[in-house]
């Protein structure tokens, strides 16, 4: 690294120490397949002399190899480093750049303009300030810079130089670049209010307008890219807003010392500040900042430290320490955007892992409630969401979390899904708000009615009646399907004769009158357990009409689902599992249904399955599916 | 309000990755080499846990062929910190005789190193291991991720890399995978140094310069460290003011002619050289894309 300072010879010490006090800027570049992303890193990086000659020798050699320029450097190859890169002579995941100017540091990420690597874009975006959209002057806005335009503004970039490059291949033609301009002008009025754009003319591959201002485009009057790059204002937003952080990790050496390790997200802290640990709401005051240099007198964001409080509250990882008068809301069922980032398409209605800051939890991922097309910006219908397409869609967690908005915080409201099976890392999304809002005060305020115990299990309450003679196959089906529905993440409870005959009605037998309080209690039991937000299982012979009718009534509309479990009586005596029928033909037991007593077939059952020719799970899957349509599987 | 510094800001990320690692990972360990870059990271070890001990051992990989102020070092050092200290030999390559000076630098590279690496990571089922490796040394490694994930077999493929948005990062593996991470995947050279000097760090001496018997081999000075250099060789040697701007086996770790005594010498000579930092390492010039060959065979 070869920096122009007279320091470096004349008083190193005072160099570093104006180096070290640079600002930083982030950027990406971004854009469509070839218009010359990696050409023009390369070329900023050996303007700015960053290119050691080691590296500027196999640079030259390589170009000569696999380049595109003939005998000429191929710049694209000093951050197209991998081997398939190279011999494709495209980009396919990110580089990671650093160099310095005189004025500030550097981080640049020359990201893929494939559409097929799109989530590595995404990844270099994620923590960019500014994005260099590249743009082949003789191709003009494309599918795919529109793509990017989106999703850096997705991610919350707001500053974006529009690189009109190539211009070498139209002449340096005004009319050209005023062209692309306009039409990236009327595109981008769609995509964000305080977008800042910077439009330049260029030639990667020529050095036009990179380091300098060059002479073939004496009509352009703005800043050569490094003049921008070098001025353009960075803050750390995060400064001014309230102060969060998540825990990472409890610190307790010993019986003495409990501290909380993270790094602020947001705001800054001191000793004595009153803090709040969400989700739990149990407030703290900050007793010392603790660092190994040494306790701080104050914290700010991007730090990472150890807190202790004045009190024992309860705090583990993933909770978040957030300031007492302006708190973070908690919730466990979002609305946001999620740009898919698999193969596999997204699976409505399946659990995925949700990291969010140091929290991990299960969520289910709902259908989108559209997707959105990046070449209009319009909302267009979707069951799915496919590698690369971005949609709205709500998420139910299995517990409350801490969150911001994520135009507010990225940390607090950025988060990634991870497929369970796999751990790949399948989505990247954004918390817009929280469909209802759960922290500890509003729980406190409300009526803890039915629908609010439904709803805090992020469902809603069912009871699925199986009718069927002996060995039909009522439980094991019914087990079949409670597997699915806790897989689900769904709150569950069966009711059998198992578990109700020996205690509940252990004072009942089998006469008619018996039979039929029997399932009186039964279906009282069940609509107990569905005003507590459950779904029931109930596996009884339940063989009479009226006594299963009664059971209907009790329950709120919509949600007494009776299934019939139709096997014929020929079919469930051949099984005869537990060689019931066999005794009940010997006359050993009485009053037997489909015996000595009779079974009345439901009229209008929801369901009839028949499990002659359906394996138990194959029921289950039915009768999941019917619940999914009834909408029964949504939250609550 | 305070601002931080681009230091600052280095350091608070590296911290957050290591507490990650230690909170997530059942069986962390930190890859020890003995050079700067691990100096530095143990630092930042010591300081993400404070006033706790850092939940994890420390390992190297001896290749038998370090040189000898660096093992020295590396004892004292994980004594002084209170770190256990694991140190793992490929005996079949001991007992083989696989060395630089009768194999060359890539078989011995491979055997001592890439394939004792896998061994003690298997030996021990580490899921999780930290290495130095910073995004600016090289540019397959200005590819990889911080949380870099590994097959079973340890094999890094870069086409398939896991998304890494923000400083959100998915630990996750199944049964025989692992990650490898990096916590100085964003400083540079520069920071390197600036930070061991703002901190104090104390470095292997080898890093300044001194008067040290050298011998011309393969194009590169390297250093006479003990009696193994074969004879013929270690006969032409003269003595030079050097120092060495990375460390490892010292048949394969070529010296530079110098005079910097003090870290702002050193820091000075970085910034007015015209090469890499990796010019003088013998094993990566062997051919263009050898790291990331090495790599997805389990390199670190
Ligand atoms: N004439 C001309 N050619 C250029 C310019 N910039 C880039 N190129 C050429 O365009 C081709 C593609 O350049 P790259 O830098 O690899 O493009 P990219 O945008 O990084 O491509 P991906 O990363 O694969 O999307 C190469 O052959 C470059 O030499 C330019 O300003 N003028
Ligand atoms: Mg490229």
């Amino acid at each position: 690294m070869r920096l122009n300072d007279d320091l470096i010879e004349s008083d190193i010490a005072a160099y570093l120490e104006k180096h070290e006090h640079k600002s930083l800027l982030r950027f990406i570049t971004c854009g469509s397949v070839d218009d010359g992303k990696s050409t023009l890193i390369g070329r900023l990086l050996y303007d700015a002399k960053m290119i050691f000659e080691d590296q500027l020798a196999s640079l030259e050699s390589d170009s000569k190899k696999v380049g595109t320029q003939g005998e000429n450097i191929d710049f694209a190859l000093l951050v197209d480093g991998l081997t398939a890169e190279r011999e494709q002579g495209i980009t396919i995941d990110v580089a990671y750049r650093f160099f310095a100017t005189d004025k500030r540091k550097f981080i640049v990420a020359d990201t893929p303009g494939h559409e097929q690597y799109t989530r590595n874009m995404a990844t270099g975006a994620s923590t960019a300030d500014v994005a260099i959209l590249m743009v082949d002057a003789r191709k003009g806005i494309l599918t795919q810079t529109r793509r990017h335009s989106f999703i850096t503004t997705l991610l919350g970039i707001r500053k974006v130089v529009l690189a009109i490059n190539k211009m070498d291949l139209v002449g340096y033609s005004q009319q050209a670049y005023d062209d692309i301009v306009d039409d990236f002008y009327a595109f981008a009025d769609e995509l964000a209010t305080d977008l800042e754009i910077q439009p330049i003319p260029m030639s990667a591959l020529e050095g036009v307008n990179i380091t300098s201002k060059s002479n073939e485009t004496d009509w352009y009057d703005g800043p050569s890219l490094m003049d921008y790059l070098e001025t353009v204002p960075v803050g750390d937003r995060r400064l001014n807003t309230p102060f969060r952080m998540p825990v990472q990790w409890v610190n307790r050496p010993n019986l003495d010392f409990r501290g909380f390790s993270g790094q602020i997200a947001a705001g800054s802290l001191q000793p004595g500040d009153r803090v709040k640990s969400m989700p739990s709401g149990k407030q703290s005051t900050v007793q010392r900042i603790v660092t190994a240099t040494g306790d701080l007198d104050q914290a700010v964001a991007g730090q990472s430290v150890t807190i202790t409080l004045d009190d024992e509250i309860d705090c583990s990882r993933g909770d978040v320490l957030v300031s007492a008068d302006d708190p973070s809301e908690v919730s466990d069922q979002f609305q946001a955007r999620i740009l898919w980032m698999s193969e596999t398409p997204l699976l409505p209605g399946r659990r995925y892992l949700l990291k969010m800051g140091a929290k991990t939890v299960t969520a289910t991922v709902n259908a989108p409630k559209y997707g959105i097309d990046v070449n209009t910006l319009n909302d267009v219908p979707a069951k799915t969401l496919e590698l690369n397409q971005i949609g709205v869609t709500t998420l139910s967690l299995d517990q409350p979390v801490p969150y911001d908005p994520y135009d507010v915080n990225r940390e607090m409201g950025g988060f990634i899904l991870i497929d369970r099976m796999t751990n790949d890392t399948v989505g990247l999304g954004l918390v817009d708000f929280a469909l209802r809002r759960a922290s500890n005060i509003h729980w406190q305020a409300m009526d803890i009615d039915r629908s609010a115990l439904a709803e805090q299990k992020g469902q809603k309450p069912a009871v699925l009646w199986f009718t069927g003679l002996s060995g039909s196959g009522k439980s094991t089906i019914a087990n079949a399907l409670q597997k699915l529905l806790f897989a689900q993440g769904k709150h569950t409870f069966t009711l059998d004769g198992d578990n109700v005959r020996h205690g509940l009605n252990r004072d009942l037998g089998f006469t008619d009158a018996d039979r039929v309080e029997n399932i009186r209690r039964v279906a009282n039991v069940a609509r107990l357990m569905s005003d507590a937000g459950l779904i029931t299982l109930v596996s009884f012979i339940s063989p009479f009409r009226s006594e299963r009718q009664m059971a209907r009534n009790l329950m709120a509309d919509g949600e007494f689902i009776e299934v019939y479990v139709d096997t014929p009586l020929s079919v469930a005596e051949d099984r005869d599992v537990k060689g019931l029928y066999k005794k009940a033909r010997a006359g050993e037991i009485k009053n037997f249904t489909g015996i000595d007593s009779p079974y009345e077939p439901p009229q209008a059952a929801e369901l009839r399955i028949d499990t002659v020719n359906n394996s138990p799970e194959e029921a289950a899957e039915v009768i999941l599916d019917f619940m999914r349509e009834k909408g029964l599987l949504n939250g609550g | 309000m305070k601002t931080l510094t681009h230091l600052d800001r280095l350091e608070a990320e590296s911290l957050h990755i290591i507490r990650e690692v230690a909170a997530e990972c059942e069986n962390p360990v930190m890859l020890y080499s003995v050079g700067k870059d691990s100096a530095v990271m143990l630092h930042l070890a010591m300081k993400a846990f404070y006033p706790s001990r850092p939940p994890f051992p420390l390992m190297h990989v001896d290749t038998t062929w370090k040189f000898r102020e660096m093992i020295e070092f590396r004892d004292r050092k994980a004594k002084e910190l209170g770190f256990d200290l694991l140190v793992h030999v490929n005996e079949e390559g001991v007992r083989d005789g696989v060395g630089p000076f009768s194999h060359g630098s890539a078989v011995h590279t491979d055997v001592m190193k890439t394939q004792g690496l896998k061994q003690a990571l298997n030996k021990y089922k580490f899921d999780a291991a930290f290495g130095g490796a910073r995004r600016d040394e090289e540019k397959s490694r200005a590819k990889e991720r911080i949380f870099s994930f590994r097959s079973a077999e340890h094999r890094w493929d870069p086409k398939r890399q896991r998304p890494e948005p923000w400083n959100v990062y998915n630990t996750r593996i199944n049964q025989g995978e692992s990650v490898r991470v990096f916590p100085l995947s964003n400083w540079t050279e520069l920071d390197i140094w600036q930070y061991i000097r703002r901190e104090n760090i104390e470095i292997v001496p080898l890093y300044f310069a001194a008067p040290r018997p050298v011998v011309n081999w393969n194009g590169v000075d390297i250093m006479v460290d003990d009696d193994r250099m074969p004879e013929e060789l270690a006969k032409t040697a003269v003595t030079k003011s050097v120092r060495f701007r990375t460390l490892g086996c010292y048949p394969l770790t070529g010296a530079v002619e110098s005079t910097a005594a003090t870290l702002e010498d050193i820091i000075q000579e970085m910034l007015l050289t015209t090469t890499s930092e990796r010019q003088g390492r013998v094993i990566d010039a062997d051919q263009s894309g050898s790291m990331e060959k090495k790599k997805q065979e389990g390199y670190f």
